[in-house]
C-alpha cells in the first residue's frame, strides 16, 4: 500500500474478534487527509469496533493500521495529542457544567480552542449553570462534538454524531462539520442516517457483518444502483415462488430480504408494478413502502444488505470454519 | 504526563467530591458525627484510655481514611466508569498515570481537610495529641490511604456502579464497627476480635491509636503495621491488574 504514507488512515487486512465472535474480519480502506469519511453499515456490522480500534481503545487481532501515520496502539500517545473523539454516548461528567467540561478539556492540549468561543459556536450558552446531566440528549452531544474539537484536531472520530438531535440541531451540525473539512480537518464519522451520509459526506464505506460490502463517493454508490430493481416492504409475508411465476421471472430473483423487505432484480417496468400490485392485492397484502429502479443511497444500502444476508444463509459452516483458521 | 492537565484533573477532580452532598456526609459529616457523638456519651473505651475523646479521635482519623480513600473514590470512580467518562479521557493526552496522579492528590486534599476538622474538633473536646504524634498519625494514614484506595479503586473497576456505591458504604458501615474506630476491639468477641484484626481498618486505626500517644505501656502495635503494610501492597496491585476501563 503506497497510500498509507500520505494518508490520514489505512487499514489493511483488520480483523477483531471477541472470542469466537468476529466484529471485524478483513476490512480495508484508506481515508485522505481533509476528507470526511463515513462508516455505514446496519447494528452489529463492526463500525464502533472499527472506530474503537483506530482510536487506540482496542488492539487489532490482525492487520496494518495507521492513524496520521502512527501505530494507534503503541503509539498512541502521540496520536492522542492529534485527534479527537466523540463516543456513541457519555463521556462527559454529569458534574460539571459545560464550560468546565471545556475548560477541563483545554488544559489537556497544548494549543486549545477559547472554550467560551466553542461552546458558543456549536449553541450552548457558556454562562449556562446546568450541569451536563440536565442537559438534553441532543446539548449532550453538541458538548460532546465540542470536546472533541477544543483540542484542535487534524482528525476526528465522530461516532453516530447526530443521534438523538431534532432536525434543527442536526442541521447546524452538519454545517459545523463542513467548516471543519474548510480548515482541512479529517473526520471520520459512524452513522445510520443515509440523508446523513448524502449531505455530508466525501466517500462512505458501507459494511456488513464486519466486512466491506462497498465504498465510494455517495454518488458513485448511487450509480451503481442502476442495477434495475423493485424493493417493497409488506405487512405479512408475501409467497415469493407464487410471485416469481406471476411475474413470469427466475424464481431466484425475487428475495426476501428480511424484515418484511422483497426484492426483485427486474426492471421495474409499469407492467411489472401492475403484475406485483396486483398479485398483493389478490393475496390482500398491503404494501409499506416501494422503491422501482431507485437511485438513493438507501435502495444501495438496502440492496447490499440484503446480499449479505443472501450470503450468509447459503454459506456454509465448513468453509467458515476453515477461512477463521488462518494464519 | 503534562503538569498543566494534571492540575485541571485534580481541581476537577476536588471540586466535584466537594459538590456531592452525599460525599461531604460521610467523609465530614459522620467521622465528625461519630467524634462528638460518642465523646459526648462516654462510650465504652478499651482499658488504659483516661478520656474517651483518647480513644476516639485516633479511630475516626482512621474511619476518615476510609471514607475518603474508600467510599468517596470508590463511588466516583464506579459512576466516571459507568457514564464513559474514563473511556473518553482515555482519547486524551491525560495519561492513565496522569489520571491516577490527579485522583491520589483529589483523596490526599479530602484528608487534609478532615485532618484539619477531626483535629480542630477533638481538641475542642479536650484531646491532647503531641505534635510528634499528629506527624506519626499523618505518616499512617497516607499508608492506610494506598491500602483503601487500592481497595475503593478494586470495587469501582470490576463491578457495576451501583453494587460499587451499595458496597462500598456496606464495607464502610461494618468496618467502622469492626476497626475499633467507635467500639473498642477488645469488647469484640475472641472470634470476630481475631478476624477485624486481620482486615485493614483495624490495622489502621490501632497504628493510629499507637502513634497518637496509646495506653502506656502497650507498645507499638508493631503486627498492625505490618498487617496494614501488606494490605497496602495487596489492595492496589488487584486493583491495577482487575481495574476494568469501561462497564
Amino acid at each position: 500500500m503506497t497510500l498509507g504514507d500520505t494518508s490520514a488512515i489505512s487499514v489493511v487486512g483488520l480483523e477483531k474478534h471477541y472470542g469466537a465472535a468476529r466484529a471485524v474480519d478483513g476490512l480495508s480502506f484508506e481515508v485522505a487527509p481533509g476528507e470526511i469519511f463515513a462508516l455505514l453499515g446496519p447494528n452489529g456490522a463492526g463500525k464502533t469496533t472499527t472506530l474503537e480500534v483506530l482510536e487506540g481503545y482496542r488492539r487489532a487481532d490482525a492487520g496494518k493500521i495507521r492513524v496520521l501515520g502512527l501505530d494507534p496502539h503503541r503509539q498512541g500517545e502521540a496520536l492522542r495529542t492529534r485527534i479527537g473523539v466523540m463516543l456513541q454516548e457519555g463521556g462527559l461528567y454529569p458534574g460539571l457544567r459545560p464550560i468546565e467540561v471545556l475548560r477541563l478539556f483545554a488544559a489537556f492540549y497544548d494549543d486549545a480552542l477559547d472554550p467560551t468561543e466553542l461552546l458558543s459556536r456549536v449553541g450552548l450558552d457558556p454562562s449556562m449553570k446546568t450541569t451536563v446531566r440536565r442537559l438534553s440528549g441532543g446539548q449532550q452531544q453538541r458538548l460532546s462534538l465540542a470536546a472533541a474539537l477544543i483540542g484542535k484536531p487534524e482528525l476526528v472520530f465522530l461516532d453516530e454524531p447526530t443521534a438523538g438531535m431534532d432536525p434543527q440541531a442536526r442541521s447546524t451540525t452538519w454545517e459545523f462539520i463542513r467548516d471543519l473539512k474548510a480548515t482541512g480537518t479529517t473526520v471520520v464519522l459512524t452513522t445510520h442516517l443515509l440523508d446523513e451520509v448524502e449531505a455530508l459526506c466525501d466517500r462512505v464505506v458501507i459494511m456488513t457483518r464486519g466486512a466491506l460490502a462497498a465504498i465510494g463517493s455517495p454518488r458513485e454508490l448511487m450509480s451503481r444502483s442502476v442495477t434495475t430493481d423493485v424493493l417493497f416492504t409488506a405487512n405479512m409475508p408475501v409467497d415469493t415462488l407464487a410471485l416469481a411465476r406471476e411475474l413470469q421471472l427466475d424464481r431466484q430473483l425475487v428475495i426476501p430480504a428480511g424484515d418484511g423487505r422483497y426484492e426483485i432484480r427486474a426492471q421495474g417496468s409499469p407492467r411489472l408494478i401492475a403484475q406485483l400490485a396486483a398479485f398483493l392485492e389478490r393475496n390482500q397484502v398491503e404494501i409499506g413502502t416501494l422503491h422501482a429502479n431507485e437511485r438513493s443511497l438507501e435502495s444501495v444500502f438496502l440492496q447490499i444488505t440484503a446480499e449479505s444476508e443472501v450470503i450468509a444463509a447459503t454459506e456454509t459452516q465448513p468453509a467458515r470454519r476453515t477461512r477463521r483458521g488462518r494464519r | 504526563m503534562k503538569f498543566k492537565a494534571v492540575v485541571a484533573q485534580t481541581r476537577t477532580e476536588l471540586a466535584l467530591t466537594l459538590r456531592r452532598g452525599e460525599s461531604l456526609l460521610v467523609t465530614l459529616g459522620i467521622p465528625v458525627g461519630v467524634l462528638v457523638f460518642f465523646t459526648k456519651i462516654n462510650t465504652a473505651i478499651p482499658t488504659g484510655y483516661t478520656k474517651s475523646v483518647d480513644f476516639l479521635a485516633p479511630g475516626v482519623l482512621a474511619l476518615a481514611v476510609m471514607s475518603a480513600a474508600m467510599v468517596s473514590l470508590a463511588i466516583a470512580t464506579g459512576f466516571e466508569r459507568r457514564y464513559g467518562v474514563l473511556k473518553r479521557l482515555g482519547a486524551t493526552p491525560l495519561s492513565r498515570t496522569g489520571l491516577i496522579v490527579a485522583k491520589t492528590a483529589m483523596v490526599v486534599g479530602i484528608e487534609a481537610i478532615q485532618f484539619a476538622v477531626i483535629v480542630g474538633v477533638g481538641i475542642a473536646l479536650d484531646w491532647e495529641p503531641s505534635g510528634s504524634g499528629l506527624i506519626g498519625a499523618v505518616g499512617v494514614m497516607l499508608l492506610g490511604t494506598i491500602a483503601f484506595a487500592g481497595f475503593g479503586m478494586l470495587l469501582a473497576g470490576t463491578l457495576r456502579a451501583e453494587a460499587t456505591l451499595a458496597l462500598a458504604n456496606g464495607i464502610f458501615l461494618v468496618l467502622m464497627f469492626l476497626g475499633g474506630m467507635a467500639y473498642p476491639l477488645d469488647a469484640l468477641p475472641t472470634f470476630l476480635r481475631d478476624l477485624a484484626k486481620a482486615l485493614p481498618a483495624a490495622s489502621l486505626s490501632e497504628c493510629l491509636h499507637g502513634v497518637l500517644n496509646g495506653p502506656a505501656g502497650r507498645g507499638f502495635p508493631t503486627g498492625s503495621l505490618v498487617m496494614l503494610t501488606v494490605w497496602a501492597i495487596v489492595l492496589p496491585t488487584l486493583a491495577a491488574r482487575l481495574f476494568r476501563w469501561e462497564e
